[in-house]
């Protein structure tokens, strides 16, 4: 049993694999909805504009549903993390909905994108965080944010003009804004708990 | 809060098999420095936010060398990596970030055709295009350019190409505000007057180009010691510091810079 990473055809997947095959998680890409069956945990990456990758994510949608209907463990990140929400300022096209709430710019008091590295405030005890703490820093690259109809989803937020929405955890949906394939060993130790609560 | 970034830069010949790190004064007399992953790896430890490896051969025939540089970095280094020099077409792009690169550098490619920078942004998005400018200080006003106040008079700043090795007659702080419509995600701002020489990073320079785009802008060049960095981030609206010299010939490690500037009240990743 290993995990899935959905290579639906946005930017650039290599990073994603490789983090997770570092920590021996047995990464396959999956580049077809009917390979989507019988893993233990999905990864969906994300990267570029929202609508072009949920056009592209679009077939995707009925094996990532019933993944989820299943229990399977399924972590979206950065992009990913977006298109989960019903919709997004940054292109017409209807995200998966699976979280009610939209997606929206970043204020113009700051530069855009957010580029860099910044820290996390966590706001629930949740097992995707586990070993995380306040001061350490995760690799952010966006121009939009989350913004959850119910604010109760977000694990944990950043500080960027104002409070963005930087992990969200919800029964076996989770999803971070930041890249913690690029986040340095704090980045890896949350890959690795996804793997482990997908393991459970 | 964001954190200012601190980027370790391995300017790659790729002309021996493992390829190897070298770093030159103002562009020339080049100086051996070390072998491009183990260097890389040495960062990642010390905990550089970011490496950028640019290929200063540039040369068509020795792109599998920089690619294998690049996947034996990114087996152990999990911060971004952006990769430049001799980028010179979306699939040279795809040949980056096939073998493990975040984003790509673009410089004469950019300058001669502009719109590479949208083109790479529209596949891969505008984190992973980040367009280097090296800028070359020009006395005096000139008909056109826009002229910045140095405490050496007034100047204005020509790009340079091919390495620095030609001029392209664009004014670098028209050229970064264009290169910004144009879809890039980042400014990597080289000071050629000051690259490699210790001398501390072209402030002018980088207060004109951070205070005409609303991307970040990494400035570079010049950087001989945490002071440096520190004046740079506290005078200009820079987002990160590179530097090659001061780590490759182990005079400062990237964790002893952070830890100097954290002192200083500078809000870096520690």
């Amino acid at each position: 049993m290993t995990i899935a990473v959905v290579d639906y055809g946005v930017g650039n997947l290599f990073s994603i694999y490789n983090a997770l095959e570092h920590i021996m998680a047995g990464p396959e890409l999956i580049t077809e909805p009917e390979d989507l069956r019988g893993f233990d945990g999905i990864v969906v990456p994300g990267v570029g504009s929202f609508g072009r990758c949920m056009r592209r994510l679009a077939r995707f949608e009925p094996a990532l549903r019933s993944a989820l209907e299943e229990g399977t463990q399924i972590l979206g990140i950065c992009v990913g993390m977006q298109v989960l929400f019903e919709g997004s300022e940054e292109s017409p096209e209807e995200g998966l909905g699976w979280i009610d709430g939209k997606v929206v710019r970043l204020p113009a008091s700051v530069l855009v994108p957010q580029i860099g590295w910044n820290t996390l405030s966590i706001k629930r005890d949740v097992e995707i965080l586990e070993g995380i703490s306040d001061d350490d820093f995760f690799y952010f690259v966006h121009s939009y944010h989350c913004v959850p109809a119910d604010p109760s989803v977000i694990a944990a937020t950043t500080e960027y003009g104002q409070e963005v929405a930087a992990a969200i955890s919800e029964e076996n949906l989770f999803a971070v804004q930041f890249h913690p394939e690029k986040s340095g060993e704090k980045g890896l130790s949350i890959l690795e708990n996804f793997v482990r609560l997908s393991r459970c | 809060m964001l954190a200012k970034r601190i980027i370790p830069c391995l300017d790659c010949d790729l002309a021996v098999p493992q390829g190897r790190v070298v770093k030159g004064v103002e562009f020339k007399k080049i100086r051996y420095a070390g072998v491009p992953w183990e260097l890389a790896s040495r960062y990642y430890r010390e905990g550089a936010d970011e490496i950028v490896f640019l290929d200063i051969t540039a040369s068509s025939d020795r792109r599998e060398t920089m690619y294998n540089v690049i996947r034996k970095t990114a087996e152990n280094v999990f911060v971004p990596l952006a990769v430049g020099g001799g980028i010179k077409s979306l699939e040279d792009v795809r040949g980056v970030f096939v073998a493990g690169a975040d984003k790509v550098t673009v410089n004469t490619t950019a300058l001669k055709r502009p719109e590479v920078i949208s083109e790479i942004a529209g596949e891969y998005g505008s984190q992973a295009c980040v367009v280097a400018i090296d800028a070359k200080r020009r006395a005096g006003p000139s008909e056109g350019k826009i002229t910045v106040p140095t405490p050496e008079g007034e100047s204005w700043f020509e790009a340079s190409f091919y390495g620095g090795r030609e001029f392209s007659g664009v004014d670098a702080l028209a050229w970064a505000m264009e290169a910004e419509a144009l879809g890039a995600g980042e400014i990597l701002l080289t000071s050629m007057d000051r690259d490699g020489t210790y001398d501390g990073f072209d402030i002018p320079l980088t207060q004109a180009v951070s205070r005409r785009v609303r991307i970040p802008v990494i400035a570079s060049g010049g950087c001989s010691s945490p002071d440096d960095i520190l004046e740079v981030f506290s005078r200009t609206g820079a987002s990160a510091a590179l530097a090659a010299s001061i780590f490759h010939y182990n005079e400062w490690g990237v964790d002893a810079v952070k830890r100097y500037l954290v002192e200083k009240g500078v809000h870096v990743r520690i």
